[in-house]
């Protein structure tokens, strides 16, 4: 059942000639690319992972990078385990993608508690001395993005549908050496990755914990070219006193709203990296780059923007139709794409002149770093306080993260706003803490005395 | 209380409320080897912005990103001015 045509990682290795000296370089292990096609972190166990939904929940997300060149094309499902993943939503998580197995890290299963038929702890790469089993599926590659109830909800990719925007021009380019900030469980990160190995390039990876200044030395120590992240990691990496990147070529945002005061930062600081803004997210796809250095998009990019992407605009948010979006929402009924085949992005958007601007996310969501945050997961948290009569939860903006999540509450006693107003703070704060992942708490809480509610019953929320 | 004594008492206050540890904050402290993290960073700007009224980060001016203490501290006084 081997189909030469059908994508595989393993085939982006292995076919022709020129893997040298690429390396994947994670915080204290590097692996040479070349190794990847012959090496086996599941010592001979692969087979029994044929066809399955398979949970990959690893201790960082090099030895994900490691391990997904083996699963690919076995298993039928991949559901990649990404950091401040909350273990409460597991047994959800596990029915919705019909999770049948578990490959994880020796003695460190978080999935302990549940029924799966089968557990595989995976071991350091060595190289192989059983046979690969042959590519047989085009496997479906599950993403976990925030859900309105903080239930994860799972999209679903295939190899082709998440490799379709990279366009290699030369493989084997040993100029070119890869970086990224993001984690590579996440569509922003995997795409690097995917970038990488299809481009057979090296890619310097950051570690859970490692401090900023670390991983940039580490960067210079590689000689990065091509390096990418969030605008919240490049302001980031504008705070450092020794952030020069003497080989860096090409700089990418994506993952947030990139304004013109950070997009000129990093022009004086880097001025000879060509500097892209990209527009993707974890349904849509990939959708464009911006490379005139400018924030916004150009408005004739309505009228076409790469090979098979279209793009509208309908109440003011955009939607986008391409190969690279998802399917389908695993166990789950809500539509990913309308009837025509269009996905909403949930982005507001406005023209002004010839340019259109993002003016943040319908539905109050709030952007933290590149992560998602629905004010209503947040808001059923802080009602949870028996003081509470209710709360309406939405973003500030600021430099560091791009905006942060503050919450307006409304006391069932509005007295208690000053007579114990700290207390009660306090305490909401805590219950938050209890349950929801740090950028989801509140940074600030401000009593109010009212708060609007439309005809429908909803409370009105501002849209950014 | 002066400028630097508040911004100094909410980043500890930010520090307990995550169980993070404070190196000494020194004026010549680089932020991002204080302890705090980016998100550290934004609820920092967030509550100021709240108690002093001004957003010195605010979207359209021109700012130079702040490297160590010092340079926090005298983005918001040049903000109050």
């Amino acid at each position: 059942m081997h189909d030469d045509k059908g994508l595989s990682l393993r085939g982006f290795l292995a076919d022709g000639e020129g893997l040298g000296e690429q390396y994947l370089c994670g915080v204290r292990d590097r692996v040479r690319l070349a190794e990847l096609v012959s090496g086996t972190m599941l010592a001979g166990r692969l087979a029994e992972l044929g066809g399955r939904s398979v949970f990959l929940k690893t201790k960082d997300h090099f030895s994900a990078a490691l391990a997904l060149v083996e699963l690919d094309g076995v298993a039928k499902r991949i559901v990649l385990y990404p950091p401040c993943l909350t273990p409460e939503h597991l047994p959800q998580l596990f029915s919705n993608a019909e999770v049948d197995a578990v490959v994880h890290e020796e003695g460190e299963d978080v999935a302990a508690a549940l029924a799966v038929p089968l557990r595989i702890a995976y071991s350091p790469l060595s190289p192989s001395a059983a046979p690969v089993p042959s590519h047989r599926y085009a496997t479906e590659w599950l993403l976990l993005t925030s859900g309105t109830t903080g239930v994860p909800k799972i999209v679903v990719h295939t190899l082709a549908s998440l490799t379709d925007p990279i366009k290699i021009r030369r493989r084997n380019d040993p100029t070119v050496v890869w970086g990224t900030f993001y984690d590579i469980r996440r569509y922003g990160g995997l795409q690097i990755y995917l970038r990488a190995l299809r481009g057979r390039t090296s890619l310097v990876l950051s570690g859970a914990s490692e401090p900023t200044s670390a991983f940039l030395e580490r960067l210079r120590q590689h000689a990065v070219t091509h390096l990418s992240g969030t605008p919240s990691h490049w302001r980031r990496v504008l705070m450092m006193p020794a952030n020069e990147l003497p080989t860096l070529r090409y700089l990418r945002l994506s993952g947030e709203i990139a304004d013109q005061a950070l997009l000129d930062s990093l022009r004086r600081t880097y001025p000879h990296a060509q500097l892209a803004h990209a527009y993707a997210s974890t349904e849509a796809g990939v959708v464009f780059a911006v490379e005139d250095r400018l924030e916004g998009f150009p408005a004739s990019f309505l009228n076409g923007v790469g090979k098979g992407v279209a793009m509208k605009i309908e109440d003011a948010t955009l939607r986008v139709r391409s190969r690279r979006t998802a399917s389908k929402y695993a166990g789950s009924k809500e539509p990913l794409l309308d009837a025509d085949g269009f996905v909403d992005t949930g982005d507001v958007v406005q023209r002004r002149g010839e340019r259109y601007y993002f003016m943040g996310r319908r539905g109050g969501i709030v952007n933290v770093g590149g992560l998602k945050v629905h004010p209503e997961e947040v808001e059923s948290v802080i009602n949870r306080h028996p003081d509470v009569r209710m709360s309406l939860v939405r973003a500030r903006k600021n430099p560091f993260t791009g905006a942060v999540v503050v919450a307006d509450v409304l006391l069932r006693d509005q007295r208690d706003a000053g007579n114990r107003g700290k207390d009660v703070e306090r305490e909401i704060l805590d219950i938050c803490r209890g349950v929801l992942p740090e950028y989801k708490v509140p940074a600030l809480i401000r009593f109010v005395s009212s708060l609007d509610v439309a005809e429908s019953g909803k409370l009105v929320r501002p849209n950014a | 209380m002066m400028l630097r004594d508040l911004i100094v008492a909410h980043m500890n206050r930010i520090a307990s409320e995550q169980r993070l540890s404070l190196a000494p904050l020194t004026d010549d402290l680089v932020l991002l080897d204080s302890g705090l993290d980016s998100l550290g960073f934004a609820i920092l700007a967030a509550r100021l912005e709240d108690e002093l009224g001004v957003d010195p980060f605010a979207e359209g001016e021109e700012i130079k990103v702040p490297v160590t203490l010092r340079d926090f501290v005298q983005t918001y006084e040049n903000a109050r001015r």
